[in-house]
């Protein structure tokens, strides 16, 4: 279960958001400038709240009320940025298991070949990150998120850099790692379509105001009729 | 009437260029290379920390510490070289200190010429660095920390790496720098053949001997075959760094 309570005050901007998803992906839907890259910092703990609680699966990453704001490096989330970051002087497969080796031993249960496979960037593993395309350093950076063995996984618009064909083939690698793993993933989209196909809970935020919290399938059936 | 003295005789020069080194000249490179070599490794840890300190973490007193290790590139090395005579000396505090504690002896060694090298050539060795520091994107650092790395381990697996240029750059300018130094080296330790004397002050001390031109020239294209092959390394380097993290 993902739950998040948090405002902050940055300038003229103000987030203030209250959210509890129960199923496994949760999607932060809304315009740009809504806040949805603003939150995903605060629960990767890269940004921090003014105040606020934030748990997952009932771990506490942040509660302001008793001091409590663990570090990114404790709070082990996978974050998959919307620029990727992936590191220029690490070959593909050092890329892939960087998080690996911090990762606790018995914790270290995501698979390296399945990963591999399931992404199918089996190829690019001893290629430098500068001669990958688009949409190949787009499941690289999701394969390197996921192989730190998180807690949970955040996707900054995961498809927005992409055109129609990498698009749909990306979706696809995401509804595999979905169904694959027991890894909630919350991501963020402007794109209803991306939202309808992946999200259990859809969190729709507008001007870093929590709109409307519902269930993906409920909006859908409230469309058709 | 001209001054025999300080007139050059162009031929012997010329002749001069091509006999071999005498022992003290030897003597007198060796020492150079050795000192230039030990105060670079030797000042690069604390080059590579305040180079850090500076690039990405704010603190009080950062302008002052930047302002002090600056300070040798624009004071007189003489006035550098006497303060190291007053802090390193036998019976200064430092010099006491070093002595009792490891047996280390600055004034007049070889070692204290390595430390004024060292000094001299910090700022350009910190400033090198710093710069290449500041290069490095912080979100790469931040998506490290993410992944699970300690400040530590995201300084030395991706900082550092993504910095070695410009650390190899600020080396090889401390090398260089400690190649020529010439001013803190004579105040602080004197120019003793054998102990103390780098090319620098040996070709000081030729110029200043009538018939010592041939020596004086021989030095001189030692030091500039030294540094040219410096900065001949130091490009080599860089380019190979760059070209690995890019593949081409």
């Amino acid at each position: 279960m993902i739950a998040v309570d948090v405002r902050l005050r940055q300038g003229d901007f103000f987030l203030k958001a209250t959210l509890t998803a129960q199923s496994k992906t949760l999607a932060l839907y809304g315009p740009s400038g809504a806040g949805k890259t603003t939150l995903l910092n605060i629960i990767a703990g890269l940004a921090h709240p003014d105040e606020g609680r934030i748990a997952i699966d009932s771990i506490p990453f942040l509660d302001t009320s008793a001091r409590i704001d663990l570090s990114p490096r404790q709070r082990r989330v996978g974050y998959v940025f919307q620029e990727l970051r992936l590191f220029p002087h690490l070959k593909v497969e050092r890329n892939l298991l960087y998080g690996r080796r911090f990762a606790p031993k018995k914790e270290r249960s995501v698979d390296f070949d399945q990963v591999v496979d399931l992404l199918g960037i089996r190829p690019l593993l001893d290629r430098w990150p500068a001669r990958l395309s688009g949409g190949e350093k787009q499941r690289v950076a999701i394969g390197r998120a996921l192989l730190a063995n998180p807690r949970l996984l955040l996707l900054d618009e995961p498809l927005a850099a992409l055109d129609e064909a990498r698009r749909a083939e990306i979706l696809t690698y995401i509804e595999k790692l979905r169904d694959a793993f027991a890894i909630p993933i919350v991501f963020v989209s402007h794109r209803l379509s991306e939202v309808d196909r992946l999200a259990g809970d859809v969190a729709i935020l507008d001007q870093g105001k929590l709109v409307e919290m519902r269930s993906a399938h409920v909006s859908h059936d409230a469309r058709r009729f | 009437m001209t001054n025999e003295i300080f007139s050059v005789d162009q031929g012997t020069v010329l002749s001069a260029l091509f006999a071999p080194f005498s022992p003290p000249e030897w003597t007198a490179i060796v020492l150079s290379v050795k000192v230039a070599t030990v105060s670079m490794v030797a000042s690069l840890p604390f080059g590579v920390a305040i180079a850090y300190l500076l690039a990405r973490k704010r603190f009080p007193g950062k302008i002052l510490l930047n302002g002090l290790v600056h300070l040798p590139l624009v004071m007189p090395p003489v006035v550098t070289g006497w303060l190291l005579l007053l802090s390193f000396g036998r019976q200064a505090p430092l010099g006491r200190f070093f002595d009792t504690c490891c047996g280390l002896v600055f004034s007049f060694r070889w070692t204290g010429a390595a430390l004024a090298a060292a000094v001299m050539g910090f700022p350009l060795m910190v400033r090198a660095i710093r710069l290449s520091i500041e290069a490095v994107d912080t979100k790469l650092e931040q998506a490290a920390e993410t992944l699970g790395a300690s400040s530590f381990m995201v300084f030395l697996t991706i900082t550092a790496p993504l910095a070695l240029p410009g650390v190899i750059a600020g080396m090889i300018l401390a090398f260089a720098r400690a190649i020529g130094e010439f001013g803190a080296t004579i105040t602080f330790v004197a120019n003793i053949p054998g102990e103390t004397q780098t090319i620098a002050t040996a070709l000081y001390s030729a110029t200043q001997i009538p018939g010592a031109e041939a020596s004086a020239a021989r030095l001189t294209i030692v030091s500039i075959v030294i540094a040219f092959a410096a900065l001949v390394i130091a490009e080599i380097l860089a380019a190979r760094v760059s070209r690995q993290a890019m593949d081409l």
